[in-house]
């Protein structure tokens, strides 16, 4: 599994990957997905290999950067760390800094490598299972992923389902893949070849961003001073090793779904903890079995999300959708041809997440009060950098001013999107799944000659618009069940 | 949970057509029926080339689908109405029209100059007042990102007063 990776500059994109994604994870704003979003142009330079391997280093280290900013100043540095902060910062606030980071480090280095290990043995069998995919299968496994949205944590059901609806919309935009008609072009030459993902992805992350903070810069963090990472006691592993597994579990099962992710898995890895808890009063107020149970989780989701993402072509989470991207603008196709075609690719993402799980340890244990002390870099001097890098990024991938417009025009989007409670993530997702739905749909009626009916036929295609259809009722059965209570 | 319910009651004293949940939804409708109306316009294709549906079939059901959402996110929020968002401030709508700006400077006069302008402009009015850190982030970090990009990635940017001086 390690064998691809023997390479020195493969060993190089991976130690800088995992570093960067630290620093992103540490900056609240930032995290895995905005920074993969903005190294995306960037690997272009690079083979396909070292271009994931870099994103998928990112996306490990960088969610579990996230805990640092919020067991330190309260305040996640990705949304994936936000249940940390309940007993992450009570037990700072006690002088336990160093302990409840050393536990975050060590049950996230845990939940990340258990989620490599059902990585490497369920992405090949769900692979083996798409083998029996026809085009009306993968149309109705789209929609599953489009459904999931609906029960994804950020915002509402509804305004979920209409930012993905929007996402598959744009990838509307440009010549009609199967006529070569255009659609909402509006005479514009240089939307016919439809609009980039990077744009978008830059746009709706970054600069959206930007404007958030833009709204923020008077606010002050109040920073916890740390000594030093301790290892959990002996005491501390006793009480949490239950939880630790019951969250890498839970994190990469929550992974493994469709639009699923990290935050998701680390609130219900926390609340479960709290249920399976001896000690359920202490969770809020600096409860280490919290702190355990959330960033295993988080973590876990990690390589579940990636089990559909590269099985598939699916993505798991909001960074997975960046990662596919990053598989799309390299040319790879993933799906049950990539595991029979190219073993040793897919074996070096594996073995690149399991070192970046051991190196964001390393870096997380010894370099914590480094990486801490990035999140004094003033904002006003921050984002500004941040907005030269994504320009001259989006602008590299297609030398291309419009790429930039399109940019700011997505970022002015998003911002207002996240003003007004749609979470912006189903965009990318639908974005990415926008020419699947369509291209499926459209080549199924080609087989069924117009017949819609001929769908619910197929055993596979009927299961999963039945899973649709509970994905979409599930939100609602859940929010009748906590008005009952 | 007082200060969630606060903005709800205020919410519900103004009139329909200021509420939030009013106005977005609104846009998306309104943003919707033009895309709606501009897929007639597109060109069909002849039975013995169409394959399955028109090209126009798909977008269509998804402006539809956008449109039938959002009078039902409006119709849930007439009952649980949105919380009151807060005022946006100053800054925002100075970077907001920093990007505008930026737009217009890379368009007529340089790309380069425009990224070095908006950066100033944003750390300025975001609070930065000391030279060097200016000078920082406005014209020594876009040198080094123009460098890179330029150099070590093999990107010519678009011509400029000033991407002319250097490529000249």
């Amino acid at each position: 599994m390690l064998a691809p990776l023997f390479s020195s500059k493969l060993i190089l994109v991976l130690f800088f990957g995992t570093l960067f994604g630290l620093i992103l994870g540490v900056l609240p704003g930032l995290g895995p997905t905005t920074g993969g979003a903005l190294i995306l142009p960037f690997t272009m330079t690079l083979d396909p290999l070292s271009a994931i391997v870099l994103l998928t280093s990112i996306y490990c280290a960088g969610t579990y950067g996230g805990a640092i900013t919020a067991v330190l100043i309260n305040t996640p540095g990705t949304p994936a760390a936000a249940a940390t902060c309940l007993d992450g910062y009570p037990l700072a606030q006690k002088g336990e800094a160093g302990r409840a980071l050393g536990m975050a480090t060590v049950s996230s280095t845990v939940g990340g490598i258990f989620s490599v290990i059902i990585l490497v043995f369920f992405a090949p069998i769900l692979a083996q299972l798409a083998y029996e995919f026809g085009q009306p299968e993968y149309f109705a496994l789209a929609i599953f992923g489009l459904t999931m949205l609906a029960s994804i944590g950020e915002g509402s059901p509804i305004k979920n389902l209409i930012a993905g609806a929007f996402g598959i919309l744009i990838s509307t935009v440009g010549k009609d893949f199967m006529t070569s008609i255009d659609r909402f072009t509006f005479g514009v030459n240089e939307l016919t070849e439809g609009i980039g993902f990077i744009p978008v992805v830059v746009g709706l992350f970054a600069m959206s961003e930007m404007l958030t903070q833009s709204t923020l810069i008077n606010q002050v963090f109040n920073r916890i001073a740390l000594k030093a990472i301790k290892l959990p006691s002996i005491d501390d592993y006793k009480k949490t090793w239950k939880t630790i597994l019951r969250s890498s579990g839970i994190g990469s099962f929550i992974g493994v779904l469709p639009a699923e992710g990290g935050t998701v898995a680390s609130l219900i890895g926390y609340s479960e903890a709290k249920r399976f808890s001896k000690n359920p009063e202490e969770f809020g107020k600096g409860s280490i079995e919290g702190i355990a149970g959330a960033e295993a989780a988080n973590n876990a989701a990690t390589g579940g999300a990636m089990v559909p993402t590269l099985a598939l072509g699916i993505p798991g989470s909001a960074t997975t959708a960046v990662i596919l991207t990053g598989l799309i603008i390299h040319g790879v196709r993933p799906g049950p041809d990539l595991f029979r075609e190219q073993p040793d690719f897919l074996y070096g993402i594996f073995g690149a997440m399991l070192i970046a799980n051991a190196l964001f340890f390393i870096f997380g244990f010894f370099g914590a009060k480094i990486f801490a002390r990035i999140t004094l870099v003033p904002n006003k001097i921050l984002w500004p950098m941040i907005f030269a890098v994504s320009v001259c990024g989006t602008y590299s991938l297609n030398q291309s001013i419009i790429d930039v417009w399109i940019m700011l025009f997505f970022g002015v989007i998003g911002f207002f999107m996240r003003r007004y409670g749609f979470s912006v993530v189903p965009v990318i997702i639908g974005l990415i799944l926008g020419e699947l739905v369509e291209g499926t749909l459209r080549q199924s009626l080609v087989i069924f000659d117009g017949n819609w009916l001929m769908f619910l036929t197929r055993p596979i295609a009927l299961t999963f618009f039945i899973l649709s259809l509970i994905a979409l009722a599930f939100p609602l059965l859940r929010s009748r069940k906590l008005k009952k209570k | 949970m007082k200060n969630v319910q606060k903005p709800k009651r205020a919410n519900k004293s103004l009139p329909f057509f200021f509420k939030d949940e009013f106005k977005v939804s609104f846009i998306i409708i309104f943003i919707s029926l033009i895309l709606l109306v501009t897929t007639f316009t597109f060109d069909v294709v002849p039975p013995i080339l169409n394959r399955g549906i028109q090209p126009a079939t798909f977008p269509k059901a998804l402006l539809i689908l956008i449109i039938a959402m959002t009078i039902i996110i409006y119709y849930l929020a007439t009952k649980n109405p949105w919380k009151i968002e807060k005022k946006l401030p100053k800054s925002f709508f100075l970077t907001l029209l920093s990007f505008i700006l930026f737009v217009i400077i890379s368009k007529t006069l340089d790309f380069f100059l425009a990224i070095s302008a908006l950066s100033i402009f944003v750390s300025y009015y975001w609070g930065e007042k000391r030279l060097f850190y200016l000078l920082l982030v406005g014209i020594i970090f876009p040198i080094i990102v123009f460098i890179f990009f330029e150099t070590i990635l093999g990107l010519r940017f678009p011509p400029g007063i000033i991407t002319n001086i250097y490529y000249s």
